[in-house]
């Protein structure tokens, strides 16, 4: 393939300090493909995030965006490859000084010359792709922990960004909305041509979106298993993949 | 292969190796049996499982099997005596019969097993040498303060973008502060204010009237309420009160991932959040200073009028006469550099903060702390330039 990937990482571990969680991870992001990060509780696919957003330098190796060296570049060029982002935290983290339209506005008004009519319409469109039509002067403490979940994801959607970072977006989701999610994942991939990348435990939703995988493992501490998920279930001869995919023990 | 001398009298009756009354063990032909009987939870005692062990060590049975048909109540009170065990046996390499155990126990069991303790995970910092500690929190010590010198130059860029119109923060955020740090202060500073005035017009009133010099009290209060204690003051209460509430709303944005989310966006949270909150503070500090000194002027007028028949008219002439504008400057641009201080240092321990909740907790804190080392170390190096400089 001569197509640059979206995403290229090279070599990169990741650490707190002297503690190192994952290493020598080498993979590929295409564009508009939707790629899952698997692996148990607790071995890094936050932090791995975190990496790949550009929020923690690496301790060793690169990060190509686009061909550039995330790391490497000035950082005013950083922040801008950054804010190109769209990015759901695993708690939402939606400012909590401000509504649900306000949140949603932010970003609109730093980076578009919209004006306040279209803000709104803008606003009130993505809250109701998330099922959230009408909570615009909500603020985040007076709504749940799934609709801010989903809050969140608006947010992150707010600008089209070409690539979409979702931590465990269907955590705290009830079965339906979780569908439904993951239809929106799949619709954004399609139509918008977007990279979507996705941290989850939910096998049914795993199957359903992934085009890619890695999965990550806490005591060899690197990947263990690249490819499409389906295809994993099928070849893959590794007992920890297996119980995973599987739900098995 | 239990020699029956060993034993002596134990082995000889039943059987019976170690006996309490909640668990008996016994010889069977190819090893051990522990008979487990009665209440097993914690409120009821959980026998020191210690000598147990002693006994299976000293007769290395090829297993261990279980009997459980007199176990009545139990909680994680046998669950964790049965993990020790478990866990001995296997160094040991006694092969412990699970299966005899009841289903239910059997099942927790293997769930406790299922997955096995991460490499590393555990942490070692129990028995640090007293030297190392002093090392670290020397190293800990050292990164706060290049950490804060970061800081500080961060906020200077945010400032002069600021200054070219170029920040980024919302005006309405400035506002917000600016309220919040100003009006709302108001009665405890006029409280307090008061107070120090009539406390500085007590103390000098006994000393004073030793020379008949009563209405230079006015020129003490004046003075002091001016140059220092009106800043000081105000200074001190803001620490408590915004200063910290800083850090705790930053640190709390920072545990809920709002500061990453902000910086996902390329929005600076020194510019969008820092900045609105030094500059409000920077602005009402002096405000409130200036309301400070005219309080404690009044506090300091009270006892005079009360104490000492200095006519409030008397009083006031004599601080117009004798205290010039001049002190009041001094005092005013300290509330300003002070106000500085005191949002910068909550502020930076805000976004120090960890991910916890305790370390909000913390953060608010050392945020007072910090302010209150650099509000007095200012004051000291402010009052020593006005020397030299003969202000
Ligand atoms: N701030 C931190 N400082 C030090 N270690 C951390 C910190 N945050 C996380 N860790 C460690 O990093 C490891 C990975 O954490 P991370 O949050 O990335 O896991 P995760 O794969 O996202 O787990 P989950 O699926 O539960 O969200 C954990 O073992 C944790 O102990
Ligand atoms: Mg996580």
């Amino acid at each position: 393939m001569a197509e640059i990937p979206h995403f290229d990482i090279r070599n990169l571990t990741i650490a707190y300090g002297d503690v190192i969680i994952q290493e020598k991870l080498d993979f590929t992001i295409n564009r508009g493909e939707v790629f899952v990060i698997m692996g148990g509780s607790g071995c890094g696919k936050s932090t791995l995030l975190r990496h790949l957003v550009g929020l923690m330098e690496p301790s060793i190796g690169d990060i190509f965006v686009d061909g550039v060296n995330l790391w490497q570049s000035s950082s005013e060029e950083r922040n801008q490859i950054i804010s190109r982002n769209g990015v759901l935290y695993q708690g939402g983290a939606l400012w909590s000084s401000m509504t649900l339209a306000e949140n949603i506005a932010l970003p609109l008004t730093e980076y578009t010359d919209l004006k306040q009519k279209q803000i709104a319409d803008v606003i009130a469109y993505k809250l109701s792709l998330v099922g959230l039509a009408g909570f615009e002067d909500y603020y985040p403490s007076e709504i749940s922990g799934g609709m801010r979940k989903r809050a969140g994801l608006a947010r992150a959607m707010a600008l089209d960004p070409d690539i979409l970072f979702f931590d465990e977006p269907s955590a705290g989701l009830d079965p339906v909305s979780s569908r439904l999610l993951d239809d929106l994942i799949l619709e954004l991939r399609d139509s918008l041509g977007a990279t979507v990348v996705v941290v989850s435990h939910e096998l049914a939703s795993i199957f359903t979106v992934g085009d890619n995988s890695i999965f990550l493992d806490p005591n060899e501490k690197t990947i263990i298993a690249t490819g499409s998920p389906k295809k994993l279930l099928e070849t893959s001869d590794d007992p920890r993949v297996i119980q995973f995919l599987t739900r098995t023990t | 292969m239990i020699d029956g001398d060993v034993y002596g009298e134990e082995y000889s009756f039943s059987m019976s190796i170690d006996t309490t009354e909640k668990y008996q063990l016994i010889k069977t032909e190819d090893g051990l049996c522990l008979q487990l009987s009665g209440d097993w939870r914690f409120q009821s005692g959980i026998p020191d499982i210690d000598i147990l062990l002693k006994h299976l060590i000293n007769t290395q049975p090829v297993n261990l099997s279980f009997d459980c048909h007199r176990l009545e109540n139990w909680d994680s009170g046998l669950m964790t005596f049965l993990v020790n065990l478990l866990k001995s046996c296997k160094q040991n390499n006694i092969s412990v019969l699970q299966k005899t155990l009841p289903a239910g126990i059997h099942k927790l069991l293997q769930l406790s097993f299922a997955v096995p303790e991460r490499k590393g995970a555990r942490r070692a910092i129990l028995g640090q040498p007293v030297l190392a500690k002093i090392g670290n929190v020397t190293i800990e010590m050292h990164r706060n303060w290049s950490d804060l010198l970061a800081f500080v130059g961060e906020i200077f860029f945010g400032f002069l973008n600021f200054l070219r119109g170029r920040a980024r923060f919302r005006y309405s955020d400035l506002f917000f502060q600016i309220e919040a740090a100003g009006p709302s202060a108001l009665l405890i500073i006029t409280l307090i204010s008061v107070l120090i005035g009539m406390i500085l017009a007590f103390v000098g009133a006994v000393q004073l009237r030793l020379f008949g010099a009563e209405i230079f009290i006015a020129n003490l209060v004046g003075l002091g309420m001016a140059r220092e204690m009106g800043a000081m003051m105000t200074a001190i209460i803001m620490a408590g009160r915004t200063g910290a509430a800083y850090a705790a709303q930053l640190g709390t944005m920072q545990v809920n991932e709002e500061i990453d989310a902000l910086k996902t966006m390329g929005i600076s949270p020194i510019e969008f959040l820092v900045l609105p909150r030094l500059i409000a503070l920077c602005l009402t500090m002096p405000l409130l200073c200036i309301y400070a000194d005219f309080m404690g002027i009044i506090g300091g007028a009270i006892v005079s009028a009360t104490m000492m028949d200095i006519s409030f008219f008397q009083y006031f002439q004599q601080i117009q006469d004798f205290v010039p504008l001049k002190h009041f400057g001094v005092g005013i641009f300290k509330a300003g550099v002070f106000g500085v201080l005191v949002a910068t240092a909550g502020c930076f321990r805000g976004l120090q903060c960890g991910r916890s909740a305790s370390s909000v907790g913390f953060a608010a804190t050392s945020a007072v702390v910090t302010s209150i080392v650099l509000i007095i170390v200012a004051d000291a190096i402010i009052t020593v330039i006005c020397q030299i400089i003969g202000i």
